[in-house]
């Protein structure tokens, strides 16, 4: 048994970690607060445009500083909110049929994403996925204290991440699947057998085509 | 007495030009060696269209085709691929007008619900270009991509199980076709291996279905696979034909094609270099530097501009085997060359283009099933070479692939080749598990990549070849490594080759050159009438 990793924003979904981030911050709270809350994720907009180039960590511990203040309940309610409203309309044409394809092949779908756990256990079960590795945020009594939990899943982290799964379940690394879109996945990607990117940057297409790597393209209905 | 087709060179020869991939090269031959050139091209028909109309009102074992029709039913026509004719033919291409004049007669019998499916089997997906110059720009802007469309042979949901033949293999085809009242498959057969029970049952099917008969085994006793009636490919896939032909309700048309390759200004690449007129000698000269001094990219884009003049020379229609038998008479006519004796050693030119490479290079693996496989199988009766012979090719064995066409290909010659050459192995321990990988499968489904399953299929078709040849002995190739991996000797040129040929012998071999292409088949017969 082996299985396939896969990344999910610009991978399977249109959409990045701050489309869903907006749509909490835009449904939480009274006008006022929503309002203050925007303001707040605006003002830090160049700042995270920063972090997005150059690091993927400190990129998702700015945007999840967003969260500070939201209760747990109230995330886990909007979460099927965010996943119709956002994640659903923006699923790549081929996103389910690939999901269906690595499940047809005997392998175990993980989903390694940036994203929250909770939104991502919804896109998951919608596409079949058999398990996830999302960011989860720190609560102090039920409230979002705006940090993330450790291991913070993004970039590098991924791998190690993706590597000590696979460990535990006894899966050959050689023998299992990454998927990404994004150059800064190159770690998750590398240490797999076969590695595959799906929509990929510039780089990524660049480095796909050294390599030999299988690229394709989800993002278009035949 | 040698037929004119088959030249025995003297001691002032000139030297013979043949293609090295996309570049021609000069060879010098030793006297005594016999080189097979290519039949004079058949006169197409003056008339295709009257052809067609006269084909499906006049077929063979079954009712014509305007009584086979009723208002308001379901067809769906299939057509071949672009794998055949190469290069692609200049238009209108006959699938074309196979389908224009189809098409009229559907409408002046009421028939509206009609689909148009490109029978590619497990072949790539066809580019809409490539489309709109089989079929013409009236069918595919009416038709494109709802109502023409690729077949997909991964499309669980849209392939159906048709039935289980007495040997137990599963036929299971594209839904379309298997829910249509009416099937019309229109043909066109390049070489004696297309058409006939393949059409159906390969073209429209999935990997599942082709596993039983696409293995070493069939291959092994396929003698040759160019030869219908001795062809255990050809016999597995006639099973499966005639339970598809069983449970639908098919109809198809047949044509056949010249061996027009080149265009009649180029005619002295299929002549008698020693019969070449000053004129003649120079533009062939010309050619040969041009290819030399030309890089790779700029001799491809020029192969890939032109295309084959052909010219359809008969067309049938009615029930299957009764039109392919037709079909493979003229096929027949086109290509055998009598021969009489195998060689020691036989020469195979290896050029630019195979069925799986339209648009794209001649990869390591697609050169070693033209070699083993194809040109190999390019005989009736016996192979040209004697068992254990040598077979010597020209080739640069670049280690080159497109990255769309061929991303399985790349895996398995770097990555599973490697583990192992034998067939066997590669069937029983790889072929399953490749074939399911899904980086690959998505890539064949939504791009333009054969299945993962192909390159197993090709290493399969030269087994015979294989099996038969005592050894490969590559002219030309730019790097050791990958005739290597392939199995496959190297040497700096054709001298060298013969030479290890000669001591491999301990006497002075028998050669014979099959200069090709256009194709050509060999009609072997053997001393003592064999």
């Amino acid at each position: 048994m082996s299985a396939s990793y896969f990344d999910v924003d610009g991978t399977l979904v249109a959409t990045n970690l701050v489309h869903p981030t907006l749509y909490y911050l835009a449904n939480q709270g009274t006008p006022v607060q929503i309002a203050r809350r925007l303001g707040r994720a605006f003002f830090r907009a160049p700042t995270m445009a920063w972090a997005e180039l150059w690091d993927r960590r400190v990129f998702n511990e700015l945007l999840y500083s967003s969260y500070a203040g939201m209760s747990e309940d109230r995330l886990e309610l909007l979460a099927e909110d965010v996943f119709e409203d956002v994640i659903r309309p923006s699923l790549y044409p081929y996103a389910k049929s690939l999901v269906q394809q690595n499940k047809r092949a005997g392998l175990k779908v993980v989903f390694v994403s940036g994203a929250l756990e909770c939104v991502l256990r919804q896109l998951a079960d919608h596409l079949g996925a058999d398990e996830i590795i999302g960011n989860r945020l720190e609560m102090k009594n039920g409230i979002a204290t705006g940090k993330i939990l450790k291991p913070v899943v993004a970039g590098p982290e991924k791998a190690r991440l993706i590597r000590e799964h696979a460990k535990r379940h006894g899966y050959d690394l050689d023998e299992c699947f990454a998927f990404s879109d994004s150059y800064s996945d190159v770690p998750m990607l590398s240490v797999v057998g076969h590695p595959a990117a799906v929509n990929p940057d510039k780089r990524l297409a660049l480095l796909a085509q050294a390599y030999s790597w299988p690229r394709f393209d989800l993002t278009q209905a035949l | 007495m040698n037929h004119p087709c088959v030249v025995t060179l003297e001691r002032d020869s000139a030297p013979r030009t043949v293609f090295s991939g996309d570049q021609l090269i000069e060879i010098d031959l030793p006297a005594g060696t016999r080189v097979i050139y290519p039949r004079p091209t058949i006169e197409p028909l003056k008339d295709v269209d009257a052809a067609i109309r006269y084909a499906i009102s006049h077929p063979e074992n079954s009712d014509p085709l305007h009584a086979r029709l009723r208002p308001g039913m379901r067809v769906t026509i299939a057509i071949d691929d672009i794998s055949l004719p190469l290069p692609p033919m200049k238009r209108p291409d006959v699938r074309e007008r196979m389908l224009t004049i189809l098409l009229e007669l559907l409408a002046d019998h009421g028939v509206e619900d009609i689909e148009i499916i490109i029978a590619t089997g497990i072949h790539r997906r066809m580019k809409a270009a490539e489309v709109r110059h089989m079929v013409g720009d009236k069918i595919f802007n009416e038709y494109w991509p709802e109502r023409l469309y690729n077949h997909d042979a991964e499309d669980a949901d849209n392939m159906v199980e048709v039935g289980v033949t007495e040997h137990g293999e599963v036929l299971e085809l594209n839904r379309r076709a298997v829910e249509s009242d009416l099937l019309i498959y229109a043909n066109i057969n390049f070489v004696p291996m297309n058409g006939g029970h393949k059409s159906v049952a390969v073209g429209l099917c999935s990997y599942k279905s082709l596993r039983p008969h696409h293995n070493p085994d069939t291959i092994r006793k396929s003698d040759s696979y160019m030869d219908p009636r001795k062809s255990q490919l050809a016999h597995d896939i006639a099973r499966l034909g005639r339970l598809a032909n069983q449970k639908l309700n098919v109809f198809c048309i047949e044509t056949t094609l010249n061996n027009r390759m080149f265009d009649p200004s180029l005619d002295f690449l299929m002549k008698n270099e020693d019969d070449l007129n000053d004129r003649e000698k120079a533009l062939l000269k010309g050619l040969v530097l041009t290819t030399a001094r030309l890089p790779q990219s700029a001799r491809q884009a020029i192969f890939d501009r032109f295309p084959a003049p052909y010219g359809c020379t008969g067309v049938w229609a009615g029930e299957t085997a009764a039109v392919h038998e037709k079909v493979i008479e003229r096929s027949f006519e086109q290509y055998l060359v009598p021969i009489e004796g195998q060689a020691d050693v036989l020469i195979c030119p290896i050029p630019f283009i195979s069925p799986y490479n339209v648009h794209a290079y001649l990869n390591p693996l697609l050169v070693q099933v033209l070699a083993q496989g194809y040109l190999f199988n390019m005989y009736r009766g016996a192979p040209l070479v004697k068992k254990g012979g040598t077979l010597i090719i020209t080739h640069p064995c670049t280690d080159k692939f497109d990255h769309e066409q061929h991303a399985p290909y790349i895996e398995f010659v770097h990555r599973i080749l490697p583990e192992t050459r034998d067939a066997h192995v590669l069937r029983n321990k790889y072929e399953e598990k490749f074939a399911k990988n899904p980086a690959f499968i998505q890539m064949f489904r939504t791009g333009h990549a054969y299945h993962p399953a192909h390159p197993f299929f090709m290493w399969y078709w030269g087994e015979n070849g294989r099996q038969h040849v005592g050894r490969v002995i590559v002219v030309g190739a730019d790097n050791e490594y990958i005739p290597k991996l392939l199995g496959w000797e190297t040497a700096s040129s054709m001298d060298e080759a013969l030479y290890r040929a000669k001591l491999e012998d301990g006497r002075s071999p028998e050669i014979t050159l099959l200069h090709v292409p256009p194709i050509l088949m060999g009609d072997m017969s053997l001393p003592g009438g064999g």
